[in-house]
């Protein structure tokens, strides 16, 4: 167990089980010149790219950590599908199903960026439908009325910016890569969440109420979505010390409150804290103590809907078994056509090298 | 049509340039009454068959699905949006306006788009037909004499272009894949071929509107030959299957039990909040 704190999204203590053995031809008896060469591009802050000797555990870290931002992106799709055939207006509609589909484009660089550590898609896939993997517990609260497209779009969104922009600068190379392009959608769905408050908010008294409503119910939450107070995460530093992590769990929590107040203001809306304020020796705002226990239960399983969203999940993917099966037998067809029709091409002109036709053989493959 | 680029338009829309709902709201053309429901007519289709594939969004086979399903409807909703704006302005109404506070019976979707999305069989049987259908539409209106429908109708054939690549992919996989797969989009195509009629089926309207509407006749043999080309490929029969008639005279005056239903969901939020801006 490395950490219990990752970084965008929360892990459970209980870690992923991946088979390394299968997939990893370098263990930590690997000599020593590699190690030292990984900890030189380490202590550089330079990439550390999929064909470079790693650590076990980073890989294994990075693993855990890609596959669950992946699958936090998949299942976070659902409270958002929720409302698509229901948005208010065209335009809103048109949004709010690019946003959607934006996460499942970023479900998928994370599944790649993770399988160059060497797991499969379906293996991670296998992970989440059998809930041996986690993903952010921020997705097992409903989304009940419009106003929380709002408030998921600035406030979840907004705690993964936070979360995701020094991840940019992480040490392995393709999640950092990765990182980039998803922080820049991000950051248009959080300035879309926060247009959509903007409108609820200085338009009619219900829609001002139902505004309110959804930020007092993912105020929390979103807080909470930068893992345990640092004392509960001495994990973190292992993270840390492999310039995967950049900063702790409290000051990218800090940032965050820090950040939001003053677009709470701008909204009209306030933020479901009593103890919130400015502290002038600081130079940050000061909150109040989160619930901590209620964190523990949803990540243990316990949140509203986590059952329901993982019966999702699973019902979509049992329902697609058989497209996805007729997709795989499509494309052996094809294989067997191609490599029968290079064959028999052979045949015919005995001249050419058969190596010279290999990609022949590829197409439908 | 670049002959008179330079040259001042009555309009700002013109084929070729890039358009949105707003600049269509903005530029000052004005539909006529029959212009107004033609255009009515092919924006119900579209806003329609994009509410149906939005509810795929999470649930669609694989990633990659979600992706092209949500593409597609994207598409769709956009080409919603550019012609229930274009109607509107014959009313002095906006395409939310036309989407939320219409009721069922003024609606004027084909049945076709408004069938259940089933399994995925299904959902690719319906792409299929209306993705062609909906291809040779496109390409036929981007002449239309009427400028604002000519420019829609240009921009968003290059991206039904991209629907019926999807849909007839998926009809060779699905048709060449396991026993299972044919049979599901056989009963998919078998499920959807009732309502293929209706597609290709003349009115007053489109007589009124000549030079300026696509005549729907007028597409049924390049739409069939495509269709029956790519379920030829696929090693599928064209199902023989009886159509089913209109209810009306006229198009508009039939639609489906499903109608209702779509708009209940759609509409529901909206009139929760009359006169709210979102």
């Amino acid at each position: 167990m490395l950490t219990t704190t990752v970084y965008p999204y929360i892990l459970n203590e209980r870690s992923v089980f991946i088979s390394l053995e299968d997939v990893m031809t370098h263990t930590d008896d690997a000599v020593a010149p590699e190690q030292e060469h990984f900890d030189a591009l380490i202590a550089d802050d330079s990439r550390i790219e999929p064909r470079d000797w790693m650590p076990e555990a980073y890989r294994k870290t990075l693993t855990r950590q890609i596959s669950q931002h992946a699958h936090s992106e998949i299942i976070g799709m659902q409270p958002e599908a929720n409302w698509i055939t229901r948005a208010p207006s065209l335009k809103r509609k048109s949004i709010l199903m690019a946003k959607v589909q934006d996460e499942a484009g970023h479900g998928l660089y994370l599944y790649s960026s993770a399988e160059t550590l060497g797991t499969p898609r379906p293996v991670l896939n296998d992970q989440l439908l059998t809930g041996r993997a986690k993903y952010s517990s921020i997705f097992n609260y409903p989304a009940r009325t419009w106003a929380d497209m709002g408030a998921i779009g600035w406030l979840v969104d907004g705690a993964a910016i936070c979360n995701q922009v020094p991840l940019c600068r992480a040490s392995y190379g393709p999640y950092g890569r990765a990182m980039v392009r998803i922080c820049k959608e991000e950051s248009f769905h959080q300035r879309q969440g926060w247009e959509i408050l903007y409108e609820l908010s200085h338009g009619t008294d219900a829609q001002k109420k139902m505004a309110q409503d959804a930020v007092d119910r993912f105020y929390g939450p979103a807080l909470q979505m930068f893992g345990p107070p640092d004392a509960d995460s001495p994990n973190s530093q292992q993270s840390m010390a492999w310039n995967i992590k950049r900063f702790s769990n409290d000051e990218l929590r800090q940032r965050f409150v820090d950040m939001i107040v003053p677009q709470a203001e701008a909204l009209g809306l306030t933020l479901p804290d009593p103890d919130l304020v400015w502290n002038e020796e600081r130079q940050h705002y000061d909150y109040g103590e989160l619930d901590w226990d209620e964190f523990m239960s949803v990540i243990k399983g316990r949140g509203p809907c986590s059952v329901q969203r993982m019966k999702r999940r699973r019902e979509a993917h049992e329902n697609g078994a058989w497209v996805r099966e007729a997709a795989a037998a499509y494309a052996e067809r094809q294989a067997a056509r191609a490599a029968e029709a290079a064959n028999h091409e052979d045949h015919e002109t005995e001249t050419a090298p058969s190596s010279q036709r290999p990609a022949a053989q590829l197409i439908g493959a | 049509m670049s002959t008179f680029a330079s040259q001042e338009s009555a309009t700002k829309i013109s084929a070729g340039e890039s358009i949105s709902s707003e600049s269509i709201a903005e530029s000052g053309a004005t539909a006529s009454e029959d212009v107004a429901q033609y255009a009515m007519r092919l924006g119900d289709d579209a806003l329609i068959l994009s509410q149906r594939l939005g509810w795929w969004i999470a649930r669609a086979p694989e990633l990659e699905e979600d992706i092209a399903l949500s593409n597609i409807a994207l598409d769709l909703i956009g080409h919603a949006r550019f012609l229930l704006t274009y109607a509107g302005t014959a009313w002095n109404k906006s395409e939310d306006d036309l989407a939320y506070f219409r009721p069922e019976e003024e609606f004027r979707s084909c049945r076709l788009v408004e069938q259940e999305n089933g399994d995925f069989g299904q959902t690719i049987a319906r792409q299929l037909i209306f993705s062609m259908y909906q291809y040779e539409l496109y390409k036929a209106l981007a002449e239309s004499s009427d400028p604002t429908l000519a420019a829609i109708a240009d921009k968003a054939v290059k991206e039904v272009e991209y629907h019926v690549d999807h849909a007839s992919q998926w009809i060779l996989r699905l048709g060449l894949g396991t026993e299972e797969s044919r049979r599901r989009i056989a009963a998919g195509l078998e499920y959807m071929w009732p309502y293929v009629e209706e597609l290709f089926t003349d009115d007053e309207l489109i007589d009124r509107l000549d030079g300026v509407a696509v005549r729907p006749s007028s597409l049924e043999e390049a739409a069939m030959r495509g269709i029956r080309s790519v379920l030829a490929e696929a090693e599928l029969e064209v199902p023989e299957v009886a159509q089913a008639r209109l209810t009306s005279e006229v198009r508009d005056g039939s639609y489906s039990e499903h109608r209702g239903y779509i708009l209940a969901e759609m509409q529901s939020l909206a009139r929760q909040h009359p006169g709210a801006t979102w």
